[in-house]
């Protein structure tokens, strides 16, 4: 019974977690595919934002984040209906945290470097010390 | 290579930290002034959009995800993180200074470490340059002659 309750438990955080890093490195790609907003803007002033803004709602990669992202939402929903705040969203944010650096490492192919590693880990540390 | 970050983009990452704490604090306040919602009362999430807290805060979320979006346009995700987890200090600060909560010693170390993850972060390159530009970079060096 209580093996039971743990494997639901931690089944729920590390599926919450899948769905962030999925969402996060899917927006990160199409991002980065886009380039710098800024030089989408096609002139100053409020309307100059049309193009950047048309660019990111019809890229595919954008689209598949998002989805991932509401996805994401409503199995947070569902994970703090059976799993205490208090332990779901520091165990969610440090996995999700864990889980982008090495995402971006392999996926994005980012220059995930030592001082980058050491920064992921005093996040996780961080927000499990900020939740106490 | 390092990459120097212009002031507006200082700016954008500014908004990823303020933007996302602030408006969960606004969400947060605006919904203990509506009262708990459950599945029969599900009228009260529209009633809840008449709520001046949670217009703001719905706001302010949303700027929260065009400056995420615009600063992963320019950095790399792993740079970005950092960032967005300074919102969890903010809000700390702001349930201290402001509200008058009291901060046990484990969260001023959480708060520590947090800050020191984005001083390391932040003393690096915000990019990774791919292919193209190592390539350029080996041309540049004479190696490829």
């Amino acid at each position: 019974m209580h093996t039971d309750h743990l494997l639901r438990t931690w089944s729920c955080i590390a599926g919450v977690a899948v769905l962030a890093i999925a969402g996060e490195v899917l927006i990160a790609a199409a991002m980065r595919k886009l380039g710098d907003l800024d030089l989408l803007r096609t002139h100053s002033g409020l309307g100059g934002y049309i193009g950047p803004i048309r660019a990111v709602l019809t890229s595919p990669l954008f689209l598949a984040g998002a989805f991932c992202m509401a996805l994401n939402f409503f199995a947070l929903l569902f994970t703090l209906s059976v799993v205490d705040l208090s332990l779901a969203a520091p165990a969610t944010a440090s996995l999700t945290y864990v889980g982008n650096a090495a995402a971006a490492k392999v996926f994005l192919r980012e220059n995930v470097d030592r001082r980058r590693w050491l920064a992921v880990l005093f996040v996780c540390i961080g927000v499990v010390l900020l939740a106490k | 290579m390092k990459h120097a970050l212009k002031p507006s983009q200082y700016a954008i990452l500014a908004a990823v930290m303020l933007t996302a704490s602030v408006g969960d604090t606004l969400l947060s306040h605006g919904m203990s002034q509506i009262g708990p919602v459950d599945l029969h009362h599900l009228h009260l999430l529209f009633h809840a959009l008449g709520n001046i807290y949670i217009i703001a805060g719905i706001v302010l979320l949303i700027g929260f995800f065009s400056s995420y979006m615009t600063a992963l346009s320019w950095a790399d995700l792993t740079f970005v993180m950092p960032a967005t987890a300074f919102g969890y200090v903010i809000v700390a600060l702001l349930s201290r200074f402001w509200l008058h909560e009291h901060l046990s010693v484990y969260r001023w170390t959480g708060i520590l470490l947090i800050v020191c993850a984005v001083g390391f972060v932040a003393g690096g390159p915000s990019r990774t340059e791919h292919e193209p530009q190592r390539e350029l970079d080996v041309m540049d060096s004479g190696a490829g002659r």
